[in-house]
């Protein structure tokens, strides 16, 4: 049993103890600001990422994955309490998770999502463990023309399950790619748009950009209409479910596994998609579906599970063929190129413990989830009456000073401000920012393989339909760019997302 | 949804086209190169090009058929001071050192919000300077000097 040693390889790194030790300290890190109000997973991890700089690779990777599952769960938290989620996953979890907490059944809202995480993370982990291998020896036969289609896929798809209009989200692919053209040229070394700066050689920050786009943009559209929230936060009570909520979230918790595990392999926004799929099937196969919307609880169970289970197999593309499947993934990639690692199909024969390392960490992550939480909710909600006024001064200054610290580069933090402001435009404009993003992240990818394909077959376009790989997955991305803009679907998936609002 | 001539989506065009052309002239000044070599030139043109069509096409469309969405109000003086503290907390670390420049950096963003009063500016501005010092500095051991040489120390 192969699966049996690797998973036992990476145990063992796992369970190292500073390992747990860092694992924990990055679940709690990232519930604590994941919970507060309006701060999403992406703006969270984007935050802390600098403080996960100074370890070693594996303990560092492990912080990360633990900050980012206690971020998903802090948002579930806020959704359920005080009906603020934090990213679109986590909106339908509010829907009838914040009913339950009126109807003064907050505890067992709780205790639905943090078990149907945990069961969705579990067996989310061992899909991943099982998928990955043989997908990345499937990836080590992909060319530089393939490599390219394959980018080019990734982005075009992400654009198919973005929110507003499927032209704005190719602008923003678009712009994404260009400002990552910014910097030295790989090939011949010219400094591109560089305004005569040594600092801007290397090229734009890519945790600027998050910062810029998701933190700054996102406090000034909360600076907006400032009102003085009226936080009423409930007691928490009878955190446990009764025996008839234990019975009724059971089917809903596996079914959530399973649509999420298969959906969160989708690049730009599958564990969205999970979610929301995951509710619809639930609210249809009810005998009870006029309790939806009304404090269900099967409502909270389903997609809570789909959104955990999504956010573990979404490494799969990350770990495999080094495409981040949303935009928390594309900030995965920046960290491990900060650790000198290429994500890709190279990294579970190079670096197997730190591979299988994470895997098992994930699952380490989702137990600390589960033993944090539930005891420390009472922290959590006294988390949420943190005024506004002190919120947003504190983000934007520990964006500062971490973007700051990692490479002591001043214009690093001048362009948090440009990022800020463009995005905070852009997005008024009904533009979404993680397009640009994932475009800004892969977009250095696709200009090396294009390139690189082009040197090989001197200079003969062709080689990108003549490929078989690369002609399959130009025509999938093809024909997503006919489902993204064709107006039935189009029409189909402002049903879905009217629901969100 | 309904739809007619919209003014964000003609903004969101512009600033494609803006910035996209901005690129394509940059990218005229470097070497193009040949399709088998590729110059760096070439890419940032490709895509540059691809940015203007794209604005074009959304700007175009915002006026005849647009996407209605209410653009809102401007919270002015938000922008204006966080771009500000932004920009004084890149330009001064490294000359003022790292307590007087977060202390200022975020006083100014405290300030962003027009409700704020004063005095709860300067005590939330102290607390965040005392804690991100022993965060930053104490806990995470950040090489940055906590006075700068512009304070002649």
């Amino acid at each position: 049993m192969e699966l049996l040693d690797n998973l036992a390889l990476g145990f063992s790194t796992a369970l190292l103890v500073q390992n747990v030790l860092y694992c924990f300290v990055g679940v709690l890190l990232g519930t604590a600001v994941g919970v507060l109000p309006g701060i999403g997973p992406t703006a969270t991890v984007a935050m802390l990422l600098p403080i996960t700089f100074s370890f070693e690779p594996v303990t560092a990777l492990i912080m990360l994955a633990g900050i980012y599952y206690g971020a998903q769960y802090g948002g579930s938290t806020t959704a359920i309490l005080i009906n603020l989620p934090g990213e679109s996953s986590a909106a339908v979890t509010a829907l009838d998770g914040h009913e339950m907490a009126r109807q003064g059944r907050a505890g067992p809202a709780l205790a639905a999502a943090a078990i149907g995480s945990f069961v969705a993370g579990t067996v989310a982990t061992v899909a991943l463990a099982a998928a990955a291998p043989p997908l990345a020896s499937v990836a080590l036969k992909f060319g530089p023309a393939d490599y390219f289609s394959l980018v080019l896929f990734g982005l075009i798809v992400s654009i198919a399950l973005a929110r507003g209009t499927a032209l704005k989200a190719l602008a923003m692919i678009a712009l994404g790619v260009l400002l990552g053209t910014v910097g030295q040229d790989i090939y011949t070394g010219t400094p591109r748009f560089v305004f005569e700066q040594r600092e801007l050689y290397g090229g734009i920050d890519f945790v600027s950009v998050a910062v810029g786009l998701f933190g700054v943009a996102e406090i000034l559209r909360n600076l907006e209409n400032e009102q003085t929230r009226t936080v009423i936060v409930s007691k928490v009570t009878n955190l446990w479910p009764t025996r008839e909520d234990r019975r009724r979230i059971v089917a809903p918790i596996l079914r959530g596994t399973g649509l999420g595990a298969a959906l969160g392999v989708l690049p730009g926004g599958g564990h969205v998609l999970a979610s929301f799929t995951s509710y619809a099937v639930e609210k249809r196969i009810s005998k009870r579906p006029q309790e939806f919307g009304r404090g269900a609880i099967e409502g909270v169970a389903g997609p809570e599970s789909a959104n955990n289970a999504a956010a573990q197999t979404s490494f799969i593309p990350l770990l495999t063929l080094g495409l981040p499947a949303h935009p928390v993934m594309a900030l995965m990639i920046g960290a491990f190129i900060v650790h000198g690692i290429t994500p890709g199909p190279n990294v579970i024969n190079d670096e197997p413990a730190l591979f299988w390392g994470l895997i098992a960490s994930m699952w380490i992550g989702n137990v600390l989830l589960l033993l944090l939480n539930l005891p420390l909710i009472g922290l959590w909600v006294r988390m949420l009456r943190i005024p506004y006024q002190v919120l947003f001064p504190m983000i934007i200054l520990f964006a500062a000073i971490g973007t700051y610290s990692l490479n002591f580069n001043a214009y690093d933090v001048y362009a948090i401000a440009f990022f800020g402001i463009l995005g905070y435009v852009l997005i008024k404009c009904g533009c979404e920012p993680a397009p640009l993003l994932l475009g800004f992240v892969l977009g250095p990818l696709l200009e090396e393989n294009l390139r690189r394909a082009l040197i090989i077959s001197r200079g003969d376009p062709s080689v990108f339909v003549t490929r078989p790989i690369s002609a399959a997955l130009l025509a999938l991305a093809l024909a997503a760019l006919v489902v993204a803009v064709l107006p039935t679907i189009r029409r189909r998936r402002a049903v879905v997302f009217a629901e969100e609002e | 949804m309904e739809r007619r001539r919209s003014f964000p989506d003609v903004l969101a065009g512009g600033i494609f086209v803006l910035i996209g052309g901005a690129f394509v002239v940059g990218a005229l000044g470097y070497e193009l190169g040949t399709p088998t070599r590729m110059g760096p030139g070439a890419f940032p043109l490709l895509v540059g090009a691809a940015v203007v069509a794209l604005g074009l096409a959304i700007a175009g469309k915002g006026l005849i058929a647009g996407e209605v969405i209410s653009f809102g109000p401007i919270p002015w003086r938000a922008v204006a001071v966080i771009v500000l503290a932004v920009l004084f907390f890149g330009f001064t670390i490294r000359r003022l050192g790292f307590v007087p420049t977060t202390a200022v950096t975020a006083l100014l963003t405290t300030l962003a919000s027009a409700r704020v009063r004063l005095l709860t500016a300067v005590a939330v501005a102290a607390g965040l300077t005392v804690a991100s010092t022993l965060i930053f500095v104490v806990g995470l051991q950040l090489r940055i000097p906590l006075w700068g040489p512009w304070l002649g120390l």
